[in-house]
């Protein structure tokens, strides 16, 4: 969608009828909607304290209610109790975008164009094309925002204030990007990959959303253009027809509606890669470095840092004294999969090893179980720690960046017995 | 006026019917015009609430500043002052 100002319309018009449709927006919406209480949102505890006064449960076409922190761009996160099945499902699988141009993309006329002056033969595929020309290869991943849990940032920072559900867990299934790559011919001088999807800024100022990665993670095995999710055409909002799986990479590498990818010699230098969704060097004990991106102060999010999260209860949450009660949650890092979940219920003095559940690789959400009885009245203090085959765990104090990003600190639900 | 700001608002035009399902109130108060006028032509404004209130004055003229530049808003001076004056006013900590 390209916006061209249109000649022959006189300024003060135009101003005054921008005014009236702003207005009428700004206005409208109290006396539809104040009837909607704030404390029905389930806030993740610890947000921005501005964030209860926006946040809505709304839902989007094609989508069930979600916690709505932004309409445009929409920023949409699933609420926590979907968490509680291992696959998140398609509707309520949270919505993030950094535009507010939103094309319909149509699946017939969508084509996907491999270029770059690092390949051999350019090509362009139709989704009939892409399904039919490659190996189609599914797999389980966490999709998870960079940012999610920046709103639970001390200090808050800037951004999307969002709590735990800015991710998901889907089964995908598509085409590796290697194989279409090797189609065309990828060559030895190849440094990056740059992606691009359909969405475009309003203004043309701003830079449009164009991510790159590096040969070697393009050329992964479970790097694959997707066109399913969890046996469905990808919704609208999470990428259709087609989006990039970067398993165990943060989303800021999934594009949606996945339009070009471009096999180059050079360096993507654009604000998305350059400015933003970058963390001081050195800070996250991460394994993968994306080298052509990296200087000495900062470095691109790469693969997710192991975290867990609660889903079955809440802070506050009543129990019965001397009945057993099940803490469920899940667990996921950047690929290398879960080796123990542990949890505690005296505020972290004394641990005990989770029950795993189902394994759907190394790149699912892994589900885990405790049960426990308390033996008399009282606060229970409980906590819930993983660790992945590589040995990370998870912090208990806030490894501290300006973006929020790669928040895993252990989370504390007091459950109270009586 | 520069050209794509007219561009910007008819994009906003264009597109009514996502602009009233935008369910936002900002405070009342000087320089509101300002920030309904600039500011929700690219993004819709729970972005300020959700923002509050944690950021300082200069933390909102270095937001503004990064709207007006790197995310190519190109935000009138005036304007610009207009904002930090509200959003300093009603949305800072």
């Amino acid at each position: 969608m390209t916006t061209t100002p249109r000649a022959g319309i006189d300024r003060r018009r135009f101003l005054a009828r921008a005014g009236a449709a702003t207005a009428s927006a700004v206005i409208a919406g109290p006396t539809l909607r104040s009837a909607l209480a704030d404390s029905a949102v389930p806030l993740t505890p610890g947000t921005p304290d501005g964030l209860a006064s926006v946040a809505r449960l709304e839902a989007l076409p094609g989508k069930k209610p979600l916690i709505k922190l932004s309409y445009r761009p929409p920023n949409y996160e699933t609420p926590l109790e979907y968490f509680n099945d291992v696959l998140t499902p398609n509707d309520a699988f949270f919505v993030r975008y950094h535009l507010a141009n939103i094309p319909e993309v149509s699946a017939a006329e969508w084509r996907l164009k491999i270029a770059g002056d690092a390949v051999e033969r350019p090509a362009e595929y139709d989704l009939a094309a892409l399904k039919n020309g490659f190996e189609q290869v599914e797999l389980v991943a966490v999709c998870q925002c960079s940012g999610n849990r920046r709103g639970l940032s001390v200090p808050h920072v800037q951004g999307v204030e969002w709590g735990y559900g800015a991710m998901g867990n889907a089964r995908w299934r598509g085409v590796r990007l290697k194989d279409v790559l090797a189609k065309s011919g990828v060559k030895k001088e190849a440094l990056e990959v740059w992606l691009n999807g359909a969405e475009t800024p309003i203004v043309d100022k701003t830079p449009d959303f164009v991510k790159s990665l590096p040969v070697w993670k393009a050329l992964d095995e479970n790097t694959i253009i997707a066109f399913e999710m969890n046996g469905q055409p990808l919704p609208h909002y999470n990428g259709f027809p087609a989006r990039l799986i970067v398993a165990g990479w943060t989303g800021t590498y999934w594009t949606k509606h996945i339009t070009n990818v471009d096999v180059n010699t050079k360096s993507l230098t654009n604000f998305w890669m350059a400015a933003a969704y970058r963390v001081p060097t050195g800070k996250f004990p991460l394994v993968d470095h994306f080298v052509s991106q990296e200087n000495a102060a900062s470095t691109p999010i790469t693969e997710m840092v192991v975290n867990s999260v609660m889903t079955n209860v809440r802070d506050g949450q009543r129990i019965k004294s001397g009945k057993p009660a099940t803490v469920k949650g899940i667990a996921w890092d950047g690929g290398y999969g879960i080796q123990v979940v542990e949890v505690s219920t005296d505020a972290g003095k004394s641990w005990r090893p989770a029950t795993l559940g189902q394994d759907l690789g190394r790149f699912s959400f892994r589900p885990w179980s405790y049960s426990f009885t308390p033996p008399k009245p009282g606060t229970y203090p409980v906590m819930a720690k993983a660790t992945n085959r590589i040995g990370a765990s998870q912090t208990f104090v806030l490894n501290f960046n300006p973006a929020g990003y790669h928040n895993n600190v252990v989370q504390l639900v007091n459950l109270v017995a009586a | 006026m520069k050209a794509y700001h007219l561009a910007l608002l008819a994009a906003v035009i264009a597109s009514p019917a996502a602009a009233q399902d935008e369910h936002v109130v900002l405070k009342d108060g000087a320089g509101k015009e300002a920030v309904e006028r600039n500011c929700s032509v690219c993004h819709s404004l729970d972005y300020i609430p959700m923002n509050s209130k944690f950021l300082d004055r200069a933390k909102w003229d270095a937001t503004i500043k990064k709207m007006s530049g790197p995310y190519g808003a190109g935000i009138d001076p005036d304007d610009a002052k207009e904002i930090l004056n509200y959003l300093a006013a009603n949305y800072a900590g």
